[in-house]
Order: C-alpha cells, then sequence, then structure tokens
C-alpha cells in the first residue's frame, strides 16, 4: 500500500487560487503535502509513492454537487447511499448533498444522524440537507437548530415549492440563527398543469399538460424578495428560465444574500429532446432533428424532469448565466429513478434525470466546443457550492497545501458513448444514451484515496 | 403507397431487424402524404358501397383478431371501428378499462406484453393520455395499433373520416378556407385535422377564446417549412372569422378539462362563439357544416344549424365506418385484393 500520490505534470486548474497551470501535486495522509507549479525532475519525487502520470489531463479540486438525490431510506429500488456513492465518484464528485424527499423524510436530528452514518460508509463524503418543513408538508417549519447540530448543510423542501408566502419568510428569517442556506424549489403549483415538459411548443404539439417558465419566475421573485426582507440566506435550485437569469441578476446588483444554481441538462438541452431523435441520428448538443412530426421515440421519458428542459433561449441564457457568474453553481439535480417509473405513458412517468455520471462528460463537451469555459466549469462545481455550504467547507475547495486531498482529474479530449446499462446508479434514466460525450473523469481522489479509476 | 411512404418514417420500420417492411402502424396523420390520403379516401368509398348497398358482410379480414382498447369512454368511435371490422369478418374483442386487469394495477407495459402473447392482430387503442399510442408501437413487435384518440394529441382516423367527407363535396381542398371555431386546446380532433389540411393544402383559420387556442399556434411559431402547422390563421372574432368560409368544423367545449373559473360563463361562450345561423350566413353559400361529435346544442353549436340543409355532420359518422374499414384493410395487407 502506498503511503503517498504523486500527481505529475498535470494542468492544474485551482479558480480559489486563480491557478490555471502545468504542475503537480504530493498527497500524503489525506493532504496536499506540496503544490508544484514548475517542472519537476524525477529525483524530486519520494519514494513509497503511487505516480500518476497526468500529462494532458487537468487536475482540480473535488466536485461538489449541491443536489443529489439518493432516495434513501424509503426508495431504494430506485438508488441506496452506497449506489449513489459510486455513481458521483465515477462522476467526479467527491462531495455530494443528499436532498431530503425521502421517507421518512430528515426532518429530525435522529434521522439525520442515521444518514451521516450511512453516508460516513461509503468512499465519499454525504452532506444531508434537512427538510424545510415537518414532513415537507408546507405546514410548519422543522428544529432548525438541532438539524443543524446534527450536521444538515441546508435546508429544502425540494421536489415541491413552498406555498405558503408566509411560511417561506419565516423560515428565511428563523434560518438566521444557523447561517445555512434555505433551498428552494421555485415552481408555482398553481401555475402547473402538468409536471416535466415546458408551456411551449412540444408541449401544446404533443397535447401535455406543462409547466410554464412564468411559474417559476414568480416564484424566484417571490423568494428573492423574501431574502431581501429577511437577511437569510438563500439558494434557488435548478434555475431554467431567461426571465429567472434576470432576476437573479438583478438581485445581485441589489446586494441580496442569494445564491443560484443550474443543472447540466437546463444549461444544455432543451424541450426539442422529447421530440425524439430518429433512430440513426447522432444525439449531439444542437438537439434532435425530426421536429415535424411525431415518431414513437417522441415521449420520451427519460427528458421528463422537473423544472422541465426549456426552450433553446433559455437554455442559453443559462449557459450565459454560468459563463457570466450570475448563477454561482453547477449542480447535478440526480433523480434516479427504476426502469418501469419512466417505462410508461408521459403522464404516469416519474420526474427526473439520473445526472451524476454523465455531468462531467456534458460540460466538458460543451466546454470543448468553446460553450463554456473551463475555469467557470470547475468553479461551478467546486468554488462555487462552497459559497453555498459555507467557511466550515473552505478547505473543500482548493489545492492549497495542508488542505484535504479532494482531488479530480479529467481527462478533457477522451471521447466515449453514454451506455446507460453501464452506471453504478441504479437510475439509468437519462436522455443522453448513446450519446457521444468528448471529456472524461480519468481518477476521483478523495481524502488522498483514490475512489475511482477509469479503466 | 401507404407503406412505402412509411418507409421513409423510421417508426414504421420493424427495428433492428433486417430491413423488411413494416410496422405500419397508424398513429397519426403528421406522416401521410397526399397519395396516402388519396389511396385511403379510393378504398373507403369501395368500402362504403359495401355497407351501403350491402350484404354488409366481406370475407377480407376473415381470422383476423382486433381487439378495442379502450381508457377512455366512447360511443362513436368504438360503434365506428367495431362496425368497420364485423363488416370485414374480423374477431373483435372489445377491452374496456373496467372489464381489464387495468383496475387491479397492472401496466401498461405488461398489457402490451399480454396482447402480443395472445397473438392478437391489430389492437385499437384509446387512452386519456396523450401519446399512449406511441409507447404501445413501441412494445408491440407483432401487433398493430391504430390511435383512436390520445389525450389532447391526435385522432387520425376522424381526421380521416372528416378530409374524405370534405373529398366527397369537394374535388380539391387547395385553398378552401376552413374555419375550425371553438376548443382548439382540448381537441386531438382539431389537431389531426389542421395536420391534414395543411397537407391537402387547405387554408385553416382557428376562432375561439384565446386561451382555447393552443399555444404555440396562437404565437404563431410555426414558420418553418417542415412544420406541419405553418400557415394557419388565427382570428378571435367569430364574425369576422367566419367571412366567406367553405366549411365550418365545430368543437365541443370540453368543458370537463377547463382550469376551475377560466371562462366566465357557456352564456357568453355562445354569445361570441356559437356556430348559428345569421353567422352561417357570413360564410360561403355552398357552406359545409360539420362537428366531429359529441355536440353540445346550444353551446358551440345552435339547433337549427345542426340539422341544416348545410350540415355533413351524419355523414361524417357513416363516413368514418367506411374510411376505418380502408384502414384496417391498409394496415393487414388486404387493400391488394381490391385491386384499387
Amino acid at each position: 500500500m502506498y503511503k503517498s500520490l504523486f500527481l505529475k505534470n498535470g494542468r492544474i486548474i485551482d479558480p480559489s487560487q486563480k491557478i490555471d497551470s502545468v504542475g503537480s501535486l504530493l498527497i500524503s495522509n489525506g493532504k496536499i503535502q506540496n503544490l508544484l507549479l514548475n517542472n519537476v525532475n524525477s529525483a524530486s519525487i519520494p519514494k513509497d509513492c503511487l505516480i500518476i502520470d497526468c500529462e494532458g489531463m487537468i487536475i482540480c479540486p473535488g466536485f461538489i454537487d449541491l443536489h443529489t438525490h439518493l432516495r434513501e431510506p424509503g426508495f431504494e429500488y430506485k438508488e441506496t447511499i452506497s449506489s449513489g456513492a459510486l455513481a458521483a465518484a465515477k462522476g467526479g464528485f467527491t462531495t455530494i448533498c443528499s436532498m431530503p424527499n425521502t421517507n421518512p423524510c430528515p426532518d429530525n436530528a435522529s434521522i439525520v444522524r442515521d444518514l451521516i452514518k450511512i453516508g460516513d460508509n461509503t468512499k465519499l463524503r454525504i452532506l444531508p440537507i434537512g427538510c424545510i418543513t415537518i414532513n415537507r408538508k408546507g405546514e410548519s417549519i422543522v428544529e432548525m437548530s438541532d438539524l443543524a447540530q446534527a450536521g444538515v448543510i441546508g435546508f429544502s423542501d425540494d421536489g415541491d415549492a413552498l406555498k405558503r408566502s408566509d411560511l417561506i419568510r419565516e423560515a428565511l428569517l428563523y434560518s438566521t440563527i444557523t447561517g445555512l442556506p434555505i433551498i428552494t424549489h421555485c415552481e408555482d403549483p398553481s401555475l402547473i398543469t402538468g409536471k416535466g415538459i415546458n408551456e411551449g411548443w412540444v408541449s401544446s404539439r404533443l397535447g401535455l399538460h406543462s409547466s410554464p417558465s412564468i411559474a417559476e419566475e414568480t416564484m424566484v421573485a417571490r423568494d428573492i424578495e423574501m431574502a431581501r426582507l429577511t437577511g437569510g440566506k438563500l439558494h434557488l435550485a435548478h434555475i431554467s428560465t431567461e426571465g429567472s437569469v434576470r432576476l437573479i441578476r438583478d438581485a445581485k446588483k441589489r446586494k441580496i444574500n442569494i445564491t443560484a444554481e443550474a443543472t447540466p441538462h437546463h444549461i444544455l438541452l432543451s424541450e426539442d429532446w422529447i421530440m425524439g431523435w430518429a433512430e440513426n441520428e447522432e444525439k449531439n448538443l444542437t438537439g434532435p432533428s425530426i421536429l415535424s412530426y411525431v415518431t414513437k421515440n417522441t415521449y420520451d421519458t427519460n427528458s421528463k424532469v422537473s423544472p422541465p428542459l426549456r426552450a433553446k433561449k433559455d437554455s442559453q441564457a443559462i449557459l450565459g448565466a454560468i459563463n457570466d457568474g450570475t448563477i454561482d453553481v453547477i449542480a447535478t439535480d440526480h433523480a434516479p429513478h427504476s426502469y418501469f417509473d419512466k417505462a410508461t405513458t408521459w403522464d404516469d412517468a416519474a420526474v427526473g434525470i439520473s445526472g451524476l455520471e454523465t455531468a462531467l462528460g456534458l460540460l466538458m463537451t460543451a466546454a470543448n466546443k468553446k460553450l463554456l469555459t473551463l475555469d467557470r466549469m470547475i468553479s461551478s462545481l467546486t468554488t462555487g457550492p462552497v459559497s453555498v455550504l459555507g467557511l466550515k467547507w473552505k478547505e473543500l475547495e482548493s489545492l492549497k497545501e495542508n488542505t484535504i486531498a479532494d482531488i479530480t482529474i479529467i481527462n478533457p479530449h477522451k471521447k466515449w458513448m453514454v451506455d446507460s446499462s453501464l452506471f453504478l446508479s441504479k437510475g439509468r434514466n437519462t436522455p443522453l444514451d448513446g450519446m457521444e460525450l468528448e471529456g472524461k473523469i480519468a481518477y476521483t481522489i478523495r481524502n488522498g484515496e483514490i475512489i475511482y479509476t477509469d479503466k | 403507397m401507404y407503406f412505402k411512404q412509411k418507409e421513409l418514417h423510421h417508426f414504421n420500420k420493424a427495428s433492428g431487424s433486417n430491413g423488411e417492411i413494416l410496422k405500419p402502424h397508424l398513429l397519426d396523420v403528421d406522416t401521410f402524404s397526399q397519395e396516402d390520403f388519396n389511396l385511403t379516401f379510393s378504398i373507403a368509398n369501395k368500402m362504403k358501397s359495401i355497407y351501403t348497398n350491402g350484404p354488409k358482410k366481406s370475407p377480407l379480414l376473415r381470422g383476423k383478431t382486433i381487439t378495442t382498447l379502450f381508457y377512455e369512454p366512447s360511443t362513436r368511435t368504438r360503434i365506428s371501428f367495431e362496425s368497420a371490422a364485423k363488416m370485414l369478418s374480423a374477431d373483435v374483442i372489445n377491452l374496456s378499462v373496467d372489464g381489464s386487469s387495468t383496475k387491479k394495477g397492472e401496466s401498461f407495459f405488461d398489457t402490451m406484453l399480454t396482447l402480443q402473447s395472445s397473438n392478437i392482430d391489430l389492437v385499437i387503442i384509446r387512452h386519456n393520455h396523450s401519446g399512449a399510442p406511441y409507447l404501445a408501437a413501441k412494445y408491440l413487435n407483432k401487433t398493430l395499433v391504430i390511435n383512436a384518440g390520445d389525450g389532447l394529441h391526435a385522432h387520425p382516423t376522424q381526421a380521416l373520416a372528416d378530409m374524405f367527407t370534405l373529398a366527397q363535396h369537394m374535388k380539391t381542398l387547395k385553398g378552401k378556407k376552413i374555419l375550425i371555431v371553438g376548443d382548439v386546446a382540448h381537441s386531438r380532433v382539431a389537431r389531426s385535422n389542421l395536420i391534414a389540411l395543411c397537407a391537402l393544402g387547405a387554408k385553416p383559420i382557428i376562432c375561439g377564446p384565446p386561451n382555447l387556442i393552443p399555444w404555440d399556434l396562437f404565437q404563431n411559431i410555426h414558420n418553418s417549412s417542415s412544420s406541419p402547422f405553418k400557415g394557419i390563421q388565427i382570428n378571435t372574432n367569430l364574425d369576422q372569422a367566419i367571412v366567406d368560409v367553405d366549411v365550418v368544423m365545430a368543437l365541443r367545449l370540453q368543458s370537463e378539462r377547463h382550469a376551475k373559473g377560466a371562462l366566465p360563463s357557456l352564456r357568453e361562450y355562445a354569445n361570441l362563439w356559437q356556430v348559428t345561423s345569421s353567422r352561417l350566413a357570413k360564410a360561403s353559400p355552398n357552406v359545409l357544416l360539420m362537428h366531429p361529435g359529441p355536440m353540445n346544442i346550444g353551446v358551440e353549436i345552435s339547433q337549427e344549424v345542426a340539422y341544416s340543409t348545410n350540415s355533413v355532420i351524419q355523414e361524417q359518422v357513416s363516413n368514418s365506418i367506411a374510411i376505418r374499414m380502408a384502414i384496417l384493410l391498409l394496415m393487414t395487407d388486404q387493400s391488394e385484393a381490391l385491386n384499387v
């Protein structure tokens, strides 16, 4: 067993220190021992050390996913904490934050402690998010201080918006005693006639009840103003519309204490994907070509996600907002489901995309096409999430010496085909199946230990 | 031709096999070419003489098993399909949700497998969820699927029957002004009819309350030349929209599907969008009046108009049987026996 790891001559990108240069890293005892930004001669490499040749690879701080559905307890047929952890490691994530829409849900400290115990048995750092309200019912706020002491990193009733405006106000105000963020899923249920598809030409063409952009935007506007009023820390989950971006940009100009996230699929896919791909068509970021008639590949339930994939102008606005920093975080909203949850009519199909194992590939493909800057891609997966998690987790965002060695190594030009049957997640529900992506995780290292190697 | 045309569209090819043709499901009319329409109409014409002149029996589908699978109540569509199949000597099994295992929790997937394992040749599906027949087509590789209406999406055999009815009154639909008035947003019949009308060169006009016009049509976003809906006009004012039109298609107001409180009242609706004789007088002199049924007399259509000489509503019903016979023959490859 090697005590140390030597990551040799990779392209080191660490947005927290504004580093982007060739260099090497020496890791021992779970910490980053040396960060070397000049050429290394082999004599200076210590013995008893596993050397990983990182030439042509990108070395960056380990990715943090603020938005992961692990389904345990209650829905273990969709995912377990341990299967989700394996999928996360494969996706380059060293830390993931588990969403609380489980059964039972973490609305009290003892469940949170259980979750942490189970998470500690995996190779990943799993940080639970607690509910905002008891049983996620939107009626009564949880014991926030107790949950915070048990170890939650924020509060969310994700999956549903908090309908009562008075309660979001109380929650934001009360949460200030913990300093933790309130994470909101912005979709006004009264404006939604059907989940998982944008109100637009596709929903209209296919005769599907839908969720309009305005359902998100009215809630984003409401929650921003509540954050302004209360001084609470607001994090807006999975932003998907151009209008929301405008509201967030404006709020940040007004110095309101908010952060926002977007998912890889909202950044790069559009509602056109629901029309389905022709049998021999190569999937690409432009979207499917057959838009004038309906095929049996239409009604692709693997593209059913909440908030829904939007119009192209929306995904372009989200992409722009990631690039200019208006949106701070890229999170997967990994939402695994079983085959039969999806193998049914659109109306009956479950909502969500299994995203951990395709996130980096999809983002890197966009980065290679210069749609997304590499620096923003990496900071949205490292410093961005830490700005939401708070100072306690500051170490995770950087490659500074004497900090925790959570590291992701990317092979930026490796081409690979998404094959959901090879997923480590139990959820194979991805619209990207069969798509060629450029960019793959090579190694994932947590606490100085290699937890994933691409073979 | 119907089948050859389908070759262009991957969804009717048996997937993964050695390129043999085809599983000619009938899911919507959006893949129909002009020739497909004409072929269907010419067979329907022959069928019409079978059941109007009698005897109402032809052996062409003897030995074929056809199932109607209805997840939603229906009288006319079901009767129409059943009599079409029986006149062609097919064995018909009627399944409705109440009588099937769906009530016991059987999934759609398993129901499809059951049909396939029972060697059903053809299944006619009506479903309250848009897209369900497409899902059936995805699962079934021996049984053919006919869409008898799915959610708010499509109703191809009704559209074919309507086009067939029009074809019997006018040589061509090219340039004809066809007004569709009423609850377009909730009408699968309107969707399929619009596709067929555009394909046949007609000039459709849509009229109704702005919140009952489909979002994409109301926003007029179908500019691309490949769109099946390009060139459709929108006018919410019926008195203007009806001027000089050749055909008026009234639609049922599907109040059961509306958000609560979204329409002020039936009274106001009737005032603004009911097809009345005074409004019909503004249309072209020989205007044809259609309605897919069932009608709410006094809401979207007045009594004197519904039963007037302009009305071809009853023809639509009898033509729908002829069209469904034609479709059954085409799909089971029996149409050649007719030498059309």
